[in-house]
């Protein structure tokens, strides 16, 4: 069965977010430590797209479906309609770039990437949509 | 509240208790207090054990100052780390770039060593 949920691009709405995918989680028995692991993923494409691909403006909204499928896989489509991101042209900067451009971002894909099993950014009609397979 | 942060002068060092979450809308006040701590102390002990969540935001703010407290000889122990937030830190290395100790008396016993 598909959940839904839908947001504001606000960042306090992260918080309902985590508790939204967390609840499923907890509903399908997942152990803690790895459902905070998800939790954290999605939160962090989440982010990213509230910040920088709609600006945190709380006019545009944010779509979160979930689909858990016992014994094989939990998967996640986040749609929103702003500026596209382009994974294809992401470059993952090493950590010692990060410390010494003082900079506070660019850890949230590199974390997503190493928790989740597939991550794909299409673009299908005016919809940007995210989708993130973790295998079970 | 989601972010709750308390300070403690102790015996030779300064204590931020940071509990809560720390996420992308939240990392702000972690950042300021750690800002404002790195400026006025050399001994800095940050209390993470009613930590429930950080998000690389979080990350990113502890990332940003390692070169300030390499350069300015600041040691800066976090300790109490909840098993769930530590594996948040180890998924990116970042344990390796900070010094963590489990309980208060490790970070203690470490910034006296130090």
């Amino acid at each position: 069965m598909t959940r839904k949920l839908t947001i504001p691009c606000s960042k306090s709405k992260l918080a309902d977010i985590r508790t939204f995918v967390n609840d499923i989680l907890m509903e399908n028995h997942m152990p803690e430590l790895e459902s905070h692991k998800i939790v954290l993923a999605i939160d962090e494409v989440c982010a990213n797209l509230i910040i920088h691909s709609n600006n945190c403006d709380p006019g545009e909204r944010l779509e979160l479906l979930v689909d858990f499928r016992k014994g094989d896989q939990v998967s996640f489509v986040i749609r929103d309609r702003g500026v596209s991101f382009d994974l294809s042209r992401y470059q993952e900067p090493s950590m010692d770039e990060i410390i010494a451009s003082k900079r506070k971002g660019g850890l949230g894909l590199m974390l997503v990437k190493r928790i989740m099993d597939k991550i794909e950014f299409t673009t299908e009609n005016n919809y940007n949509i995210c989708r993130l397979i973790k295998k079970l | 509240m989601m972010i709750d942060i308390k300070e403690a002068q102790l015996d030779g060092a300064y204590k931020l208790i940071v509990a809560g979450e720390v996420d992308a809308s939240s990392s702000i006040h972690l950042d300021n207090a750690l800002s404002k701590a790195l400026g006025e102390y050399k001994r800095i002990l940050i209390d993470l054990s009613d930590l429930e969540y950080i998000s690389s935001a979080g990350l990113g703010v502890f990332i940003s100052y390692i070169d300030e407290i390499r350069a300015q000889g600041i040691e800066l122990v976090l300790f109490g780390l909840k098993e769930k937030v530590q594996q948040v830190f180890q998924i990116l290395g970042i344990h390796d770039l900070l010094t963590i100790e489990e309980t208060e008396a490790d970070a203690l016993k470490h910034l006296n060593d130090a």
